[in-house]
């Protein structure tokens, strides 16, 4: 077996998020890295979590991406989403455009939300996600663009304003978490490959670094043939983050 | 039993302007697009729109038609963005009320049950309290003496939804795998129209699906127009999935005015025979 990827370590990062929920819906609607992760999770050490067929379909088993539910054990349309979120059993992975120290993030628009200079998607469920569900973040590319100091609209509330949880954030470079007394962002670890100063001059605001940074951990063979074999056969999710 | 089959250009030509009109569905899913379409040809102007926003939205923007939106999102799914959305909103062209997705869903139960409001948490902390200075927060009057978000209803003038089956009567069913929320804009609208890809008798709905997918009743339906193919661009499983090519063909031409020109021309310039013949010379022609 080859070595793992980039992606891969993302991935299996991303799997890690869900270390410990039990018997939840895993939301990863982020991308593919995390949709793989969260089913990556449930087929390895995770077996209780529930996951989607990127529809309104749970899956009986952990399903390969973009194929079919296959067997089908429960139905979750959009207004059970919406239920689910305030009942709280649900774990979402969502795509911030901005992201603070604290967590808070935006995918709203850009600049002045009267007249935004980059009109995005909307809120849409970022403000209830973050105030009653664990959240982690996915991040595809880390820059600068994306970790900043101040997010122009606040969609998803962070740790400072009154967050459930939220848990981590996985980048192409990184995993950072909130471990911190003050619940600012901190570097966990960096993926193999990677130095804490890339991930430190990515990042547009004040990071809290420990003296020794662990490498982020690599897929064993294991989760390795799963997600080559099983789960992402088509590769999707080396299309997400270039090696 | 009378009748309510009416033909697009009636349901537009019954909206006036200054209405507050919801528009079923959710993103690029199952979206009344013909009626949508038939309100671009008609002279209604200056709405307050309602909906989980897609290329609908997008297409009443760039017609000038919107005054007002109320969304949580607008999105076209396999395309994050809506350019024409992007567009009104970037131009201050279009008044936005912005909320979450979840505090939506709650504004149209609580219309929907003729509520003045619904709380929920949900809102608290974040910026659309701020962009939404209107909105109240009540505390609960239990022990909890929690403080909630107060969502006020999303009464709407009119609903329009689109729906795979229903009967001259107004009843609808819907056969995909999800309602989206179009029964709560039949419920919180004064009057809603169902547009239907095709209208069967009332007893073929059994033959269809099960008793539980008559998600509409005729009790809130005031018109029923059968539009064949009538969700085009957006999906309407079963019956057919998001015509994934067009999609892409309505955004790239969205994101230039010369482009879009060309595409209104020759997709928007007719009635919805000529719209769907004319995607019809297309499709061939990219074959």
């Amino acid at each position: 077996m080859s070595e793992a990827t980039r992606a891969e370590v993302c991935a299996a990062a991303c799997a890690d998020l869900f270390r410990g929920d039990g018997e939840i819906v895993a939301a990863a609607v982020a991308g593919f890295v995390p949709m793989l992760g969260s089913r990556l999770a449930r087929a390895t050490f995770a077996p209780d979590l529930l996951t989607t067929d990127g529809g309104p379909s749970l899956s009986a088993e952990p399903v390969p991406l973009g194929a079919p539910a296959g067997t089908v054990e429960g139905w979750l349309p959009f207004r059970d989403h919406l239920w689910l979120v305030l009942n709280g059993r649900r774990h979402v992975v969502m795509g911030p455009s901005q992201i603070d120290a604290h967590g808070n993030t935006n995918i709203s628009c850009i600049g002045d939300w009267k007249q935004p200079s980059r009109q995005l998607l909307g809120v849409r469920g970022g403000p209830g996600n973050t105030l009653l569900n664990t959240t982690s973040y996915w991040v595809p590319k880390h820059s600068t663009r994306v970790f900043t100091e101040k997010v122009d609209m606040v969609s998803g509330v962070g740790w400072d304003r009154g967050a459930h949880e939220i848990r981590a954030v996985v980048t192409n470079l990184a995993v950072l978490d909130f471990e911190t007394p003050e619940r600012r962002m901190r570097l966990r670890s960096v993926h193999p490959g990677v130095r804490v100063e890339d991930v430190v001059e990515a990042t547009g605001f004040e990071l809290a670094v420990p003296d020794e940074v662990p490498e982020t951990r690599r897929p064993d063979a294991e989760e390795l043939r799963i997600m080559r074999d099983v789960l992402d056969p088509k590769g999707l999710r080396e299309r997400e983050v270039p090696a | 039993m009378s009748s309510k089959v009416m033909s697009v250009e009636e349901v537009a030509g019954s909206l006036e302007s200054g209405m507050t009109i919801g528009i079923g569905g959710w993103g690029s899913r199952r979206k009344p697009m013909a009626l949508v379409r038939a309100i671009l040809r008609s002279p209604v102007t200056d709405l307050t729109i309602v909906a989980y926003g897609g290329p609908d939205v997008g297409l009443l923007c760039a017609a000038g038609k919107v005054r007002r939106l109320v969304t949580a999102f607008v999105t076209m799914d396999s395309i994050p963005l809506e350019p024409h959305f992007r567009q009104a909103r970037q131009s201050g062209a279009i008044e936005l009320t912005e909320y979450d997705e979840g505090m939506f869903m709650f504004g149209l139960y609580a219309a929907a049950h003729r509520l003045p409001f619904l709380p929920t948490p949900v809102g608290l902390g974040s910026d659309v309290m701020r962009v939404n200075p209107e909105l109240r927060t009540v505390r609960s009057p239990y022990e909890d003496g929690q403080e909630l978000v107060a969502v006020p209803a999303l009464r709407m003038d009119a609903a329009l939804v689109h729906m795979n089956r229903a009967d001259a009567r107004g009843n609808a069913q819907y056969l995909g795998p999800d309602p989206y929320m179009d029964d709560l804009f039949a419920k919180a609208a004064d009057r809603t129209y169902v547009s239907c890809e095709r209208l069967v008798d009332t007893a073929d709905f059994a033959k269809e699906g099960p008793v539980q997918s008559l998600l509409i009743s005729r009790s809130q339906v005031a018109g029923v127009v059968e539009t064949p193919n009538g969700a085009h661009f957006t999906d309407c499983l079963p019956d057919f999935g998001r015509d994934e090519a067009f999609q892409k063909l309505y955004a790239q031409s969205a994101a230039d005015p010369d482009r879009w020109s060309a595409f209104s021309e020759r997709f928007l310039s007719g009635d919805e025979a000529a719209y769907q013949d004319a995607v019809r010379v297309w499709r061939e022609e990219a074959r």
